[in-house]
């Protein structure tokens, strides 16, 4: 399961809408072993492409590096889809290099909804993973009203079971 | 002389877990070979059958992607802080030309 704040999933929303038609991607960190991702980084993708995505090679060293002085680790790495369905490619699967993250899927090739999936990939083996959005940063002040409205505090995206 | 090189989670299997072992050459074929004396199996994973360094990935020296430094024939120092990274790519692009990416690409790392 990856459990992950609203305010990040609204920005790595945002990005690859920002990027559309061409793929986005980025990190998202977290604090080394806690699982919790925290720290949203987008990254340029220096393959300008529509079906392709890489990260810059000085971006990644510097971002990795800051990371590594902050005893952050990348927690999620996601990329957007822009016109087929947010699930990991043969490509994806072959690049997926860091075992211990979430890789999320953001397929932008509706106008109007977003598909937010996440996996695992190890050693070529793809497993999907409940994805669970949180509302942390809510305003105190607000919460009489959010609570009276009934919102959801979190909201539940099963596997869709492939 | 003694460089640093800084590994990876996905290489770590060959390094006993650690994640800075030290090594020593005048280049980078020669530290790999060096590193490889201690952690068999290490230089397979970053150099091709045909004896380059793979196009996914990322190896600096201190704060140079060694692609710029003449890559395998990168000149190294005492002192000097080298970092390998997977590359983080991938994409919708999943044809047959996708495969002939991969097969030079980070699966050559597992």
């Amino acid at each position: 399961m990856l459990s992950i704040d609203r305010s990040i999933i609204d920005a790595i929303v945002a990005h690859a809408r920002r990027d559309h038609p061409d793929e986005a991607c980025g990190v998202v960190a977290g604090p080394v072993g806690a699982d919790t991702p925290t720290r949203h980084i987008p990254m340029d993708n220096a393959a300008r492409s529509m079906t392709f995505y890489e990260f810059d090679s000085m971006e990644h060293l510097r971002v990795w590096r800051e990371m590594d002085d902050r005893d952050e680790e990348p927690v999620v790495i996601y990329h957007s889809h822009t016109a087929t369905e947010a699930y990991p490619s043969r490509t994806d699967v072959s690049f997926a290099g860091e075992p211990g993250a979430h890789y999320l899927l953001v397929s932008t090739r509706e106008p109007d909804t977003e598909e937010i999936r996440s996996f695992r990939i190890v050693d070529g083996v793809v497993t999907e993973e409940p994805v669970e959005i949180v509302d942390a940063a809510v305003d105190p002040n607000a919460v009489q009203s959010y609570m009276f409205g009934q919102s959801p505090a979190t909201v539940d995206y099963e596997c869709s079971g492939r | 002389m003694a460089i640093e090189v800084r590994i990876p989670t996905i290489l770590r299997s060959y390094t006993g877990g650690a994640k800075v072992v030290e090594g020593s050459g005048d280049t980078l074929a020669d530290l790999l070979t060096d590193l490889d004396s201690r952690h068999a199996g290490l230089r397979g994973r970053l150099v091709t059958d045909a004896g380059a360094l793979h196009r996914f990935v990322n190896v600096y020296v201190n704060d140079e992607d060694v692609r710029f430094l003449g890559a395998l024939d990168a000149k190294l120092n005492d002192g000097d802080s080298v970092t390998i990274l997977p590359a983080v790519a991938g994409g919708a692009f999943g044809f047959a030309a996708a495969a002939a990416i991969a097969s030079h690409a980070v699966s050559a790392l597992r």
